[in-house]
Formats: structure tokens, C-alpha cells, sequence
């Protein structure tokens, strides 16, 4: 990425933060209801999409008691929720065309999955307090109370995990997994297919890589790999073979 | 039903139980059909996973203890289960999947479907190894034959040898990323092949339908368009109303006379948690290799002191499971591709099978290359690392921001996978055995593991990590992660983890160091019979499955014989 490109955005992220609390999320498919989280001193409040917290796709029994408890169960402290907002949109921020993290219900997700995985809940909250710990030696202020420029510059610290210093490393490996959940709980929405441009997932018929892709990769399907493939025009014929086990329809 | 007699009981509903039953109510014989898992049809919407969003799920596909191939994986079983344990001795690190679930493993099966070649069933005449098989291919082939034309599977005639030609529907065309490695292995004169897998690119039949290509076989198919036990067996012998289907019912133990000849099975239903008998003139399990093996150890009676089928000592010997490996490489040519539906069938559309002399290698079985890659849909686990192959572009890794949706986009589908998947030898000391203290919830003592590779598997690893090395980049990869050397067993695959256990009811000539004859007919009990992966005395470097299904058919075949002759 460039870094002209993320500058440009994160100059606005406090404006869009206002428009988000004004208005309904732009483009928002997983919920309509939008969650606003109370201001802290000083600070704009912040909103994101809600997602669903009902699900109904071929569980079992045992797994739907399950999910029902993950959702009854809360686990970040309000501070700690905002705190992850504010941290996913910076990471994939909301003036795009295809919304961001906030629009895709990042927060809700990042709790659900720490919920699901157990494995997850120490490393994101101690994460986010090792944040804290770092802004207010720095700036004297937690993260999300610091301003925006020094918000940007503890990310640019911890954003790399090519940086060697030592005392930073915490905060590179929490940063890099709220990096993981952003991208994966956006390119996992409608909004995330539509920024990728995904088109699978549809009942179709595969017959074979479009010349264009073909032509612009140097590739060709050679004769007699072909004469081994589907005729799909007749794929609905019923298949008869001779003795000598060649399919005749 | 309890005074009701069965002609036959069948224990176990995947790929051997499913041909048993079919075979058997076709032949006009009463079947009572014992699964423990419940009923399942991908057909139905509230059991359906396929062709769902990833929002639809809250995890977005993530994997879970109770679905650990992903949320939408057909599999209602696992790696761990609950309420049925299984241990292992020592430092044994055997791993065990089990589907609960009409059709068994047969739901989420990847479909390879490949025959057993000449050489396979006579391996000791080659090195030594192991035992032969007490039959050979020209026993099984007519078998092979006619579960092609019934079932359906997808290939071509290559007239390979050791990979024989089949009844095959036509292959789908390779993906790009799939021509890459075409072009790759040619170079290095590794042949490569469509692949032969079980999904239906044509019509067959009229109550099956034809593939739409969606890629997500692994979901189980609400068309019914890929093979499964219960979609393209059980469902027809049902429709037959000689088949009685008993869901949720663990099977405890065989059931024995005084003469040692088996009655019938005691069962627990679990609705209700009450112990129920079946009576049969005859026993067909087919409960998958460890579970037929554990319900014999656990049908112990004073004519079957050490289990029925035991006289020998070798129920439960013999496990052994395909060895594995696996690596994947960055192909820089498909940055920034364009972006099409190429879902195709689930998983690859090429192969290349066992190409070498292993007389001129240091280990004894061969292995075949299973190709990965493509566009797939995302799903939990999707951007994480986005940029990694930064590092190769001399871009710096990680930040954030707006950018990083270029990132995902550049690096999407630009990946090449190779797994191996090889024979091992079987051996005495890999078994499994009743653990004298554990129980599972319903008091049935469980399975406790022994296995240890040797240095066959070991180098046989060692080896498909070159050959994966080679290939990939031959294909234009550049290769990820580091090589595993010896310190990793040369990233051997634990024993399990492949899923392709067989042998623990061994057939052979000798009662003395087998368990059943070549039909899966006990030498200890004449009308008992396994018809899964048990049987096997060896297990080629080709997956299980078209081999149960033929020889379930061909044991079938036997069971309708010797009634007739009234031998059983
Ligand atoms: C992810 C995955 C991918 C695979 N890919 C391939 C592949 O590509 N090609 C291939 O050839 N093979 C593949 N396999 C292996 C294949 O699934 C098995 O070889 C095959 O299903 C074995 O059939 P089976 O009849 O022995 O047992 P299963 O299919 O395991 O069925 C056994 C059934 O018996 C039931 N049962 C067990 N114990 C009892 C009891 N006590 N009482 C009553 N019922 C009981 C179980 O609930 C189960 O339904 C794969 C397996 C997995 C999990
Ligand atoms: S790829 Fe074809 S066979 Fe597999 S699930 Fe999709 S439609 Fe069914």
C-alpha cells in the first residue's frame, strides 16, 4: 500500500466518525439497526453495523445450544469495544465505495470470535491494554482518547512486523491479528465480495479458463488433454459406454 | 421390531455398509441398517450447507472442535467427539476421524476415486514387504466395472499399468492455476492426468442430478451430483421397503450363540439411552476399520474368549493409514488475475500418480500428488497475512489502511499447492486394542492406539518433499514456508491424520494371521463379515474408498451365493 493513499484516508476518519453517528451505514447488509457506543470524554461516538445474533443453517442440536450461549455471553468491556472500532477502521477505513470494517460490523464480529475461540480472549485483551499502556506513556491519554494523529502514529509503530524493537512486539503481534480479523470479517460480507470482485459460489458450468485469461497467460489447453473433457452440451445425455470402456453418448 | 428376524444386519452406513445394503435389499433379502449417527440429507434446507454465504454463518466458516474442516463441512463427527473417547499408548500420536451420520464419511469425502492397480494386491511379491493380498485385480476389476457404471466417476483412459483404465464420465477442464503445473511438471517429465473423482459431470441416472460446479463437494451436495453412501445407495434401498433404517443406534457387540454362530447385535438407542437387541441370520459390519474391529474386541463370549474373529490375535493389527505431506509455493504469474468463476468440482481437477521405480529408491511404496489452488470462496481465515508475498515483491509487509484492499486483490488466487499421499507398510506393531480402564458414555470400553512410522514412511516423506520442491517451482512458484527436515519427519502427516485407515481385520488364506477370508467372510464365525476398509492387507498409494465399494459389492455378491446354498 501507499503510504500517500493512507494518509489521504485517515485524515477524514474523524469526519466519517461523525457521519457514521448521524446516519444509518451507507451499504450496510448485515443489520439495519446501527450500535452506538456512549461518547467517552471528548471523543465523537462511534458506530458500526450490528450483525445478527441469530443463525439458521443446518446445526445440530449441540451446536445451536452452543451458539445461543456464545451470544448470551458478553465479553469486552464497552472501552475494549470501542477501542477495537477505532482500531478496525483505521485499518480498513469507511470512505470507500465498498464501505469498511465499521460498515461490515467488525466489532461484533471480533467479539463473537473471541467468544468462539478461546484461544483469542487473552491476546486481544491484553492487547488492547498493552495499547493503553502505550499511548498514555507517549501521549499520556488511552488510545482511543488520544487524537488522531497520535492514534496514527502508534500504528505506524506497531504496523510492521519487520520492526526489530524488542518492546514493541506485543503490540505488532496484537496489531497484526486485529489486522487478520478486519480483513477476513469484511472479505467474509456481501461488501467484502463486492470489493473483490467475487463471483463464485453459484450454481454454474465450469468449461474452462476464458480465452482472454488463456491468451493473456500464455496458456492453451493442448487437443488431446481436450478430447478427455466434457462435451457440456451434452452432459445431460445419459452415459453409455462400449465394451471397451469408451463412453459412447 | 425386537422379534422380528433379519435376513442380514448391517452395522454402519458409509461406503461399505451403503454398497451392503443396497446389493443386499436389491437381492430380496430384509435388511436392518444400524447407524449411530442420525439421519442426513444435504437435500433437505435445514441440513444444507451448500452454496451458503459466508455471512451466514457467525464464524464465518471457521472451524470449531465439532466441525474441524469448517462450519459448513458436512462432517457431524470429527476428530473428537462427544462422549466417545479413544487413547493412546505411549507416544503414539494417532489420530481418529469419525463421521456420525447416515452415509458416514462418505458426506465430506474429497471423492478421489481410484482403483487399486495389479501391483497393489501383491506387494510382498515385490519387496518383500508386508503380505499379498489373498485375491488379486482380476478379482476385483469386474467389481471396479460395475461401480463405475453405478455410482459415477470422472476420469480417463490413460492405460496406465498400475492406474487402470475405467468406466469413466468425462474430466472437467483443468484451472489455470492447474495448467501451471501441467506446464511444470512436463518440464521435469512428471506425467499428469485429470483427475478420477466421483462427482457426476454427466447424467447417469434419472434420480441423480449433474454437477453444477460449485466446488464445495466437501458441504455434500443438495443435488446429489457427488457420491455419497446414503445420496446414491441408502436413499434407492430405502425407496425398496425391504431396508429398516435404525438412526442413532451405537452398536455394543455381535451377539453369538452357543455355537459361537452370530444371532443378531445389542445396540443402544441413544434417545433414550435404552440397550435393544436385533436379531439376524447374518452380521455384516461396516462400521469403519477401527470401529468393526472394536465392536469384535468388544464381543467377547466363552466360544470368543478374545473377541469374536479373534482366535488369531489380530483384530485390530495391521492398522495403517496413506502417509502424507504437503507445500505450497507463491506463483508471482497469477498476481493481479482476472477474476471468473472457476469454483469446478470440489478440489482438483488433475493428478499425477506413483511415476517412479521405488527399486531404485530408498523406500519400498510409492505416492501420487494431489493439486491445490484457485479462487476460492472467502472464508474465515481469508486475509489473514494479506501481504506476506510482499516480502518477494521487495514491498514491506503489514500497515494498513485502504491500500491493503489492493493487497488482497493482487495476491488473490496466485497460490500453488502439492499433498502427497503414499502407501505405507503395514506392520504387527501398529494396532489397536480395547483400553482396559476407559469407557464411553454408554460404558463400551473404547480403542487405545499404537503406531509408530518406520524408516519406509520417513524417507517416502523425505522424497515428496523434493519432488513438491521441484515441481513447484518448475511451475513458476515461489516456494513458502521452510522445507521440514528430519527434526519434522520431513512434515510426515501424524498416523490418522490422512484418513485412510485400513487393515485391522486383515483377509488371508491362514486363520492363524488373518482374520477374515478373501469375501470378509470371519474365519471364526461363517456368518459374520466386515465389508469396510478392516479387510484390507495392504493399502496402495491410492485413497480407500472405490475399493470398499467394490469389495462390499463383490462380498455381497458371496453372502447372496452361499444363502442360496444355504452355506450360512
Ligand atoms: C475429509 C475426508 C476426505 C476423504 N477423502 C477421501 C478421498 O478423496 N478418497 C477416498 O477414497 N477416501 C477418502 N476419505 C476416506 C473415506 O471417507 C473412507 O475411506 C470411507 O468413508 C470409509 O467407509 P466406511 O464404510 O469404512 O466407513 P465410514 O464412512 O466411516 O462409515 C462408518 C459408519 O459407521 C457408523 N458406526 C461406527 N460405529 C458404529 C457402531 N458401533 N454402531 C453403529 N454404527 C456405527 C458411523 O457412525 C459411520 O456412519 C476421506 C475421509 C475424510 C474424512
Ligand atoms: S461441485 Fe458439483 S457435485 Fe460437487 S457439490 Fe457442487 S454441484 Fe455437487
Amino acid at each position: 500500500m501507499s503510504e500517500r493513499s493512507e494518509t489521504k484516508h485517515s485524515v477524514e476518519r474523524r469526519d466519517v466518525l461523525k457521519a457514521l453517528m448521524l446516519a444509518p451505514v451507507a451499504g450496510a447488509v448485515l443489520a439495519s439497526t446501527g450500535c452506538t457506543v456512549a461518547p467517552e470524554a471528548g471523543r465523537q461516538a462511534i458506530t458500526w453495523t450490528r450483525l445478527p445474533t441469530q443463525y439458521s443453517y443446518a446445526r445440530t442440536d449441540v451446536e445451536k445450544q452452543r451458539d445461543a450461549a456464545l451470544f448470551a455471553e458478553t465479553f469486552f468491556r464497552e472501552h475494549e469495544l470501542v477501542t477495537i472500532a477505532v482500531l478496525c477502521d483505521i485499518i480498513l477505513p469507511s470512505d470507500h465505495e465498498n464501505g469498511g470494517a465499521l460498515a461490515a460490523g467488525l466489532p461484533d464480529f471480533v467479539e463473537f470470535m473471541a467468544k468462539d475461540r478461546e484461544r483469542y480472549k487473552l491476546p486481544l485483551r491484553g492487547g488492547i491494554a498493552w495499547l493503553d499502556n502505550y499511548s498514555l506513556d507517549n501521549f499520556g491519554a488511552r488510545f482511543v482518547e488520544a487524537d488522531n494523529k497520535q492514534q496514527l502514529a502508534i500504528c505506524d509503530a506497531i504496523a510492521y512486523p519487520d520492526v526489530q524493537d524488542e518492546a514493541l512486539q506485543p503490540g505488532i503481534a496484537f496489531f497484526s491479528l486485529m489486522r487478520n480479523m478486519t480483513l477476513t470479517g469484511y472479505y467474509t460480507t456481501e461488501l467484502g465480495f463486492r470489493d473483490l470482485g467475487y463471483v463464485g459460489n453459484t450454481p454454474n458450468i465450469w468449461d474452462g479458463v476464458p480465452d482472454a485469461v488463456l491468451a493473456r497467460h500464455g496458456k492453451s489447453y493442448d487437443a488431446e488433454w481436450l478430447a478427455k473433457c466434457v462435451d457440456q452440451s451434452r452432459r445431460n445425455i445419459k452415459a453409455e459406454w462400449d465394451d471397451e470402456m469408451n463412453l459412447i453418448t | 421390531m425386537a422379534d422380528k428376524e433379519y435376513d442380514i444386519i448391517i452395522v454402519g452406513s458409509g461406503a461399505g455398509g451403503g454398497m451392503a445394503t443396497y446389493q443386499l435389499a436389491n437381492a430380496g433379502l430384509t435388511v436392518a441398517l444400524v447407524e449411530a449417527g442420525g439421519y442426513y440429507d444435504p437435500a433437505a434446507d435445514e441440513q444444507r450447507t451448500q452454496l451458503r454465504n459466508p455471512w451466514e454463518s457467525p464464524r464465518r466458516g471457521a472451524s470449531t472442535r465439532r466441525r474441524p474442516f469448517g462450519d459448513y463441512n458436512a462432517c457431524i463427527g470429527g476428530w473428537d467427539l462427544d462422549g466417545e473417547p479413544y487413547t493412546q499408548k505411549g507416544d503414539t500420536e494417532f489420530m481418529w476421524w469419525r463421521g456420525r451420520m447416515l452415509g458416514g464419511r462418505t458426506n465430506h469425502w474429497g471423492r478421489i476415486s481410484l482403483r487399486f492397480g495389479p501391483l497393489d494386491f501383491k506387494r510382498r511379491d515385490i519387496d518383500g514387504l508386508g503380505e499379498n493380498w489373498p485375491i488379486g485385480y482380476e478379482d476385483v476389476k469386474p467389481y471396479y466395472d460395475k461401480v463405475d457404471k453405478l455410482i459415477g466417476v470422472f476420469g480417463s483412459n490413460e492405460g496406465l499399468y498400475n492406474d487402470p483404465d475405467g468406466f469413466f464420465l468425462p474430466a472437467p477442464k483443468p484451472r489455470l492455476h492447474e495448467l501451471y503445473y501441467i506446464d511444470g511438471a512436463r518440464k521435469l517429465n512428471v506425467p499428469v492426468y485429470p483427475a478420477r473423482k466421483s462427482m457426476l459431470t454427466k447424467r447417469i441416472n434419472d434420480e441423480r442430478g449433474v454437477c453444477y460446479y460449485c466446488g464445495q463437494c466437501s458441504r455434500a451436495c443438495s443435488i446429489h451430483a457427488d457420491f455419497s453412501s446414503s445420496t446414491a445407495l441408502i436413499y434407492p434401498a430405502l425407496r425398496g421397503g425391504r431396508v429398516d433404517l435404525y438412526t442413532n443406534s451405537m452398536v455394543r457387540e455381535v451377539l453369538t450363540d452357543a455355537r459361537g454362530k452370530a444371532t443378531g447385535v445389542s445396540y443402544i438407542n441413544k434417545e433414550d439411552k435404552k440397550e435393544c437387541t436385533l436379531n439376524g441370520r447374518i452380521v455384516v459390519l461396516a462400521a469403519s476399520a477401527c470401529s468393526s474391529a472394536r465392536i469384535l474386541l468388544n464381543s467377547k463370549s466363552a466360544q470368543h474368549q478374545n473377541g469374536l474373529g479373534n482366535s488369531s490375535g489380530h483384530v485390530g493389527r495391521y492398522l495403517h493409514d496413506s502417509t502424507g505431506a504437503s507445500r505450497a509455493a507463491f506463483l508471482p504469474e497469477l498476481m493481479n488475475r482476472d477474476i471468473y468463476n472457476e469454483d469446478g468440482v470440489g478440489g482438483m481437477h488433475v493428478y499425477t500418480p506413483w511415476w517412479l521405480e521405488n527399486a531404485a529408491l530408498d523406500f519400498p511404496r510409492g505416492y501420487h500428488l494431489e493439486i491445490g489452488g484457485g479462487m476460492g470462496m472467502p472464508s474465515y481465515g481469508f486475509g489473514f497475512a494479506a501481504n506476506q508475498y510482499n516480502d518477494y515483491l521487495g514491498k514491506r509487509v503489514g500497515g494498513y489502511g485502504n491500500g491493503l484492499r489492493d493487497d488482497i486483490r493482487r495476491f488473490y488466487g496466485a497460490r500453488l499447492s502439492i499433498a502427497c499421499r503414499g502407501e505405507s507398510v503395514p506392520q504387527y506393531d501398529n494396532y489397536c486394542e480395547l483400553d482396559p480402564t476407559v469407557v464411553d458414555e454408554w460404558g463400551i470400553p473404547v480403542l487405545r492406539f499404537n503406531y509408530q512410522w518406520t524408516d519406509y514412511e520417513i524417507n517416502q516423506a523425505k522424497h515428496m518433499q523434493d519432488s513438491m520442491e521441484a515441481l513447484l517451482e518448475a511451475s513458476g512458484g515461489i516456494l513458502l514456508g521452510d522445507k521440514p527436515g528430519a527434526e519434522r519427519n520431513y512434515g510426515l502427516a501424524k498416523p490418522g491424520e490422512i484418513i485412510h485407515e485400513v487393515g485391522t481385520t486383515r483377509m488371508g488364506l491362514d486363520p492363524k494371521t488373518s482374520v477374515t477370508n478373501e469375501f470378509g467372510q470371519l474365519h471364526d464365525a461363517s456368518n459374520v463379515f466386515v465389508v469396510d476398509a478392516g479387510t484390507f492387507v495392504s493399502q496402495a498409494d491410492k485413497n480407500p474408498t472405490w475399493t470398499i465399494l467394490a469389495l462390499s459389492w463383490r462380498a455381497s455378491d458371496y453372502i447372496v451365493e452361499q444363502m442360496k446354498q444355504q452355506n450360512i
